[in-house]
């Protein structure tokens, strides 16, 4: 007991005399990840600030409406960029998410553990790792070289590559919370595995995939890389859907790199709609669907 | 005669040991929700004091106000006074850092650090508040195993982690830890619930033997250990400190009819 | 009942076969690549990795990736130099210091930040950060060291390695932090409450609680933010600076430089011959290995955790 009262005073005479600094480091750190917080921030506002103080001044009808006028001389709008970017993500979006949904349902319900199930997770989070820009070449080789020109259909296809498995991982994400005593109601009533999944658990965790969906789009909707590969950027409207067209990030990195203040203008205004319609997108999203849903618990 | 002079000495000893902990009027909060109403109650040294009472009657939240532990727990809030030695440790002046070395814990599953050893797991405490001699260490570490029962069983394996042991011994590994520190307040929050019979029947004994040199708190759900284990017994209900006495008392002849039913089982 | 088992086969036979279309994916990209850069490396060989040259004039042709395999592997090391502990530290704000209030709007800001395109990072880099950059950063280290350090010396633009490297952290930080925050949270409290107990402080028990449990999980997450790096593309093409040949071989944290990724989207839509088109592929199949070597491991790293960490939660 002795000795335990000695140790006890060691103890106590470390901690009195060092608590103090050990205080003031923890104080040092805090105040580091403060700062770094705000640090984060403070691009985010002053890309916020700079996309709509800038892009605001270059929006006008014509800009909405119009294909481009003579380069540099401010005139004409960007429509041809936003009709593209519509036509070209809305391809990529109705190949990917019926596509990925379903994967994701494959993952979930069907087929949990396995070699072939383990691969398409492998392969699925390969995917997602890829750069887009290397996935630009599968449109380009497959298709662009095919068809002899660039195209929407490659551009669409290089997209839906790069939002395929956003939407499997939500999905199967999603699917694995629904709980299981759903699905055991829906076999008690006699239903098969594919109604059981497609009328009970695939609604209930509608919500889920749904976002996930938009998020994904929200992705592709920003990506410029694998466009310059597949779709070139005319400055001209939708031909058809063998023929080249223009999307919106394509034109921005276009607009940026010419020498002309007015162009830049422009590549800020196309930001802003690109932000906006993105925006609207997930807003759209939460105000129509998700609030309609009658499944609000899941996801 | 001399049976009766020796009982009133000793309950005049008993009179002059000083309380160790004072806790007055303390309220405990989780958000708005009150989950311990106005607790009074004074513990005397190296005794063991047992609270208990049905789930969520707040034993554990007060005793997680004794390290300050309760306060981690975001919006949660403490009124009232606890003092310790004389000295408040809700004293706006001390930091939970230094009362925390002072009243050490345990919890109801064994939580050693996975990625130490068993050795690394009993020096944490000590690495952690500055103390860097080696042999005061080794010396501290070997000790406070002994202190924990558990160096028989582990002295040629200091160096394995600590999770591969039992789940009794992880709790031993812990309480070790805690010694470490050299804690004059030991506090144990169920630290048998996950415990197997054999596993918990050591840990019990150890509380009778770690009596004499460091005053415990211990909070149990299972009546059986409080009556065997404990010095002093409080009874909680609801928030409520309904009963606190010595333990024999509280068992045999409560003075509530609350605690009444509670002790002999009539309790839903 | 018969129809039942109809659908049961013909849904069933619906879902694997999207299934197997993931993988069909990854061997078109892998197919792809490798046709695509084929003239080359039957052209240039083992010279395409180690030679420096570039030159796409007909007949005096011939393509070498070095520079831009070490623009690559420094523009991200400068991200990742920058923004891991930034990514750590916004972390633990948001997980371990900050209160609930505070730190889900937090966690929904960041979210916010990862969301946005990089063209959009790019422009912003291009016209409003690289002047800061320049300004505030470069010319101040400029004039404190060029004299003694060569990494600073070369007048700074703005438009240079460095600049590419501070935005490229500012893309991968929500990224990494998130993924960080995730990991973080699956450390049971039981191990924080355990460290306060001995009298730790709120940073003590991050570095012997938290940052010990986690650990492989935060070097995948890094990892997975310099997948990110590597492989992004029209955001560095804006403000890297664009040099081709040797002198794109940086030496200087302040050079004008490329990356793989830059030099395919600047020369692509002008790429003169099949040779020069099939050397731009080439480099997006290095980028294809470099990337996809460095997600494997970041992914085993991070799930190899998440694993580990439930088991002992069920415990």
């Amino acid at each position: 007991m002795n000795s335990s009262n000695n140790y006890r005073d060691i103890v106590q005479e470390t901690v009195t005399k060092k608590y103090k600094k050990r205080l003031f480091v923890n104080k040092l750190v805090t105040i580091f990840t403060v700062v770094c917080v705000i640090a984060a921030i403070v691009p985010l506002c002053s890309i916020l600030l700079e996309v709509v103080k800038n892009g605001i001044s270059a929006i006008s009808f014509d800009f909405l409406t119009q294909p481009q006028g003579s380069i540099g001389s401010g005139s004409g709008g960007v429509a041809p960029a936003i009709q593209g970017t519509i036509i070209v993500v809305g391809l990529a979006s109705l190949i990917a998410a019926p596509i990925g949904v379903l994967t994701g349902i494959y993952l979930s319900e069907f087929a949990k553990e396995g070699t072939f199930p383990y691969l398409v997770r492998f392969f699925n989070d390969v995917l997602t790792g890829l750069p887009s820009i290397v996935i630009g070449i599968v449109g380009y080789v497959l298709i662009v070289l095919t068809l002899g020109s660039f195209s929407v259909l490659a551009g669409a296809l290089s997209l839906s590559i790069i939002m395929m498995p956003i939407v499997v991982r939500v999905t199967e994400e999603t699917l694995k919370i629904v709980p299981h005593s759903l699905r055991e109601a829906g076999y008690s009533l006699g239903l098969s595995k594919a109604k059981v999944t497609l009328r009970i658990v695939v609604p209930a965790a509608k919500n889920g995939i749904l976002t996930g969906i938009v998020i994904a789009i929200s992705r592709i909707a920003g990506e410029t890389a694998p466009l310059i590969m597949t779709i070139l950027g005319t400055s001209l409207f939708f031909t058809g859907i063998t023929g080249p067209v223009d999307a919106l990030p394509l034109r921005i990195w276009r607009l940026a790199s010419q020498p002309y203040e007015s162009a830049h203008a422009f590549g800020w205004g196309s930001a802003l709609v690109l932000i906006l319609m993105i925006l609207a997108l997930s807003l759209g999203l939460r105000y129509l669907v998700l609030k309609r849903s009658p499944y609000k618990g899941i996801a | 005669m001399a049976i009766e002079e020796s009982l009133e000495r000793k309950e005049a000893l008993v009179e002059s040991v000083k309380y160790k902990v004072s806790i007055e009027n303390v309220d405990g909060w989780y958000g708005t929700k009150r989950a311990i109403k106005d607790i009074n109650l004074k513990v005397r040294e190296k005794t063991v004091t047992a609270f208990i009472g049905p789930s969520g009657c707040g034993k554990t939240t007060l005793i997680r106000c004794l390290n300050r532990m309760h306060e981690m727990t975001p919006g949660a809030r403490v009124d009232g006074r606890i003092i310790v030695d004389g000295i408040n440790i809700y004293d706006k002046s001390i930091d939970a850092v230094i009362i925390r070395r002072r009243i050490g814990m345990v919890f109801q599953k064994p939580n050693p650090f996975p990625t130490m050893s068993i050795f690394e797991n009993v020096a944490a405490g000590l690495r952690l508040n500055g103390i860097n001699n080696k042999t005061i260490i080794r010396e501290i570490v070997e000790e406070s195993l002994k202190n924990a029962a558990l160096w028989d069983e582990v002295k040629n394996e200091l160096h394995i982690p600590g999770m591969s042991l039992s789940g009794g011994q992880q709790q031993r590994l812990c309480i070790a830890r805690a010694l470490a520190m050299q804690p004059e307040v030991l506090l144990m929050d169920e630290p048998t619930s996950s415990l197997d019979p054999i596993g918990a029947s050591k840990i019990e004994e150890l509380v009778r033997t770690l009596k004499d040199s460091v005053t415990i708190i211990i909070v149990t759900h299972n009546m059986q250990q409080a009556a065997r284990v404990s010095d002093f017994t409080a009874f909680m209900y609801l928030g409520d400190m309904i009963e606190y006495g010595a333990t024999n008392q509280i068992f045999m002849k409560p003075e509530k009819e609350l605690t009444e039913r509670y002790v002999s089982g009539k309790f839903v | 009942m018969v129809r039942n088992k109809r659908h049961d086969k013909l849904f069933t036979g619906l879902v694997f076969g999207t299934a197997a279309y993931t993988l069909l994916m990854v061997g078109l990209v892998a197919f792809s690549v490798t046709k695509g850069s084929l003239d080359i490396f039957t052209e240039e060989g083992i010279q395409f990795i180690t030679g420096s040259d570039w030159n796409a004039v007909e007949g005096r042709e011939s393509f070498g990736a070095y520079p831009y395999i070490i623009g690559t592997l420094l523009s991200s090391a400068i991200a990742l130099a920058i923004g891991v502990p930034i990514s750590l530290a916004i972390a633990v704000f948001i997980s371990e210091i900050a209160p609930p209030r505070i730190g889900t709007p937090l966690s929904f800001i960041t979210e916010l930040l990862a969301a946005v395109p990089s063209i959009i990072y790019g422009l912003w880099a291009l016209f409003v950060f690289r002047f800061w950059v320049r300004d505030l950063i470069e010319k101040p280290l400029y004039d404190a060291f060029h004299g003694y350090l060569p990494f600073f010396a070369k007048t700074p633009f703005g438009l240079d390695i460095f600049t590419a490297g501070i935005v490229l952290a500012i893309m991968i930080i929500p990224i990494i932090s998130s993924i960080c925050r995730e990991v973080m949270r699956v450390v049971p409290d039981s191990q924080r409450e355990a460290a306060y107990s001995l009298g730790a402080t709120r940073w003590e028990t991050v570095r012997m609680a938290v940052f010990p449990y986690v650990k492989s999980g935060l070097v995948g997450a890094s990892m997975l933010g310099l997948g990110r790096a590597i492989g992004e593309t029209i955001l560095v093409t804006m403000i890297i600076g664009n040099v081709v040949g040797p002198s794109a071989i940086p030496t200087s944290f302040f050079s004008q430089g490329q990356t793989l990724s830059s030099l395919v989207a600047n020369e692509f839509n002008e790429a003169s011959s099949e040779l020069h088109l099939s050397a731009l592929i080439a480099l997006g199949a290095i980028l294809f290995i470099l990337t996809m070597g460095i997600n494997i491991v970041a992914r085993l790293l991070v799930k190899k955790k998440m694993k580990v960490s439930s088991g002992a939660k069920a415990q």
